[in-house]
């Protein structure tokens, strides 16, 4: 690059569509690592929460979407509300769990996105989510099969379990918001 | 008699049923009517927000609008539910009715009075820690909770029915939440440290107000003993359960019977069942 040239929107397109799609002042950010101390789920990040937002920074948006932190934050919102700069850390993880998957490619975790499209297609089939159908759902994908069915005897002992789908009369109203939202996203 | 709406969402129609019948069975003595509403969907919590915006909106947005038809008061008791329709409403901004989180409703002065009026047995004598987790205090611009890293309101609820809640470190500290199912790794090392440090505080029981909450810490205990060796049978109550027994609702033992790690031993051990 030459002195006096300036970075053009084909380097570092990535930092305004977060921008603009999370609705958060990233900029501000200056690294006090606040957001990673109080994070408690920290340890199992291979990026920190603070350097997510440093690489978004630098527009590194291979490394962002491609990273296991972004499948690993609970969503708990302790990092946003302990920012100096009301960063809203917790809300940019779920812009980068979009985008990861509107971008297709390979995930940094296999079984949280798994869980969540499990999740998703429960409801766009009931319109409420029935536990059993999703643990069996989840079951399959995952190949767990034996994991906590003794959990799921006991619970299911208490009464906890439900055998049937729970009814529900608006299953085309759900099927219809789903259309509208997946004809968003391609268009 | 006063009327609300009631949003009970997927958890209390399952595994978390003693949650929806306690809450069902205190309004019910406090004279408050739940009107269930009709056709309601999932919200979406969390995988929805999670994965696509519009989406999430979506779905929590097709409840409020019933909601709003219906113009009354809008009870909802999981936490993830009602963080999804908070975050709804403030994405759509429309003008609507108020949506209330359980434990929110139950900690307003007036209800808190009338179930003064009504206590038959307070609990004098059990020591608890409350356990509010993270969707009931944050992100405080959609809960309105001004002390959200050490909230007192479920507290003050609990001394109302003559419980003991103890300080401790943990109150807001997350559970490990959506994770239980496929990264139980992380819950169990979360929801170990919560009952490793209310067991430091020397207590009966933890009081929550989340189903997910609920389900983490009370379903991981018995692997959490054979991995460490160490003890772990906290009882894990709802509150609205022990408003009821300190109410004398007669369902009490049902719904403390659908618990993992069971709460009668202690109750009774203080001479409250």
């Amino acid at each position: 690059m030459k002195p006096g040239e300036e970075i053009g929107e084909r380097e570092n397109s990535f930092l305004p569509k977060v921008v603009n799609a999370s609705g958060e002042t990233i900029d501000s950010c200056y690294q006090c690592r606040k957001c990673s101390a109080g994070c408690p789920v920290a340890y199992a990040m291979d990026i920190l929460p603070h350097q997510i937002i440093r690489h978004i920074q630098y527009g590194h948006r291979e490394k962002v979407l491609s990273c296991r932190t972004i499948w690993i934050c609970a969503s708990c919102y302790t990092c946003g509300v302990r920012c100096p700069n009301k960063v809203n850390i917790a809300g940019i993880m779920d812009t980068l769990r979009n985008m990861a998957i509107n971008a297709g490619g390979k995930f940094g975790e296999k079984n949280v996105p798994v869980f969540h499209s499990v999740f998703l297609d429960a409801i766009k089939k009931g319109g409420r989510v029935y536990e059993l159908g999703l643990i069996v759902q989840l079951k399959a994908k995952t190949r767990e099969f034996l994991k906590d069915t003794a959990l799921g005897w006991k619970m299911f002992r208490r009464g906890k379990i439900r055998l049937l789908p729970p009814p529900f009369s608006s299953k085309k109203e759900i099927r219809e918001i789903f259309n509208v939202c997946e004809k968003g996203k391609r268009g | 008699m006063k009327e609300v709406s009631y949003y009970p969402g997927c958890s209390l129609h399952g595994t978390a049923r003693e949650y929806d019948e306690s809450c069902r069975g205190v309004s019910d003595l406090l004279g408050i009517k739940l009107s269930e509403l009709k056709d309601w969907n999932c919200c979406g919590a969390s995988s929805a927000h999670c994965t696509d915006k519009d989406l999430s909106i979506a779905l929590a947005g097709r409840n409020l609008d019933i909601a709003n038809k219906g113009g009354r008061e809008l009870l909802v008791p999981c936490v993830a539910c009602f963080s999804r329709l908070k975050a709804a409403e403030a994405e759509t901004e429309k003008e609507g009715v108020p949506i209330r989180y359980a434990l929110d409703f139950f900690s307003d002065e007036p209800v808190i009075e009338e179930i003064k009026k009504r206590l038959v047995r307070p609990l004098s004598g059990l020591k608890i820690v409350c356990y509010y987790g993270c969707l009931a205090v944050r992100p405080p611009q959609l809960t309105g909770v001004k002390e959200y890293e050490n909230p007192q309101h479920m507290d003050k609820l609990m001394g109302a029915i003559g419980a003991e809640p103890l300080p401790w470190s943990y109150k807001t500290d997350c559970c490990g939440s959506s994770l239980m199912l496929v990264r139980t790794d992380i819950v169990k090392k979360l929801t170990g440290r919560i009952l490793s440090m209310a067991r430091e505080a020397e207590v009966d029981c933890i009081v929550v107000g989340c189903p997910i909450c609920q389900a983490n810490l009370d379903t991981r205990q018995g692997e959490l003993a054979s991995e460490t060796g160490e003890t772990y049978d906290l009882p894990i109550i709802y509150f609205t359960e022990l408003i009821g027994l300190a109410l004398g609702h007669r369902d009490v033992k049902k719904w403390l019977s659908r618990h993992i790690v069971d709460p009668v031993k202690v109750l009774s051990a203080r001479g409250l069942i």
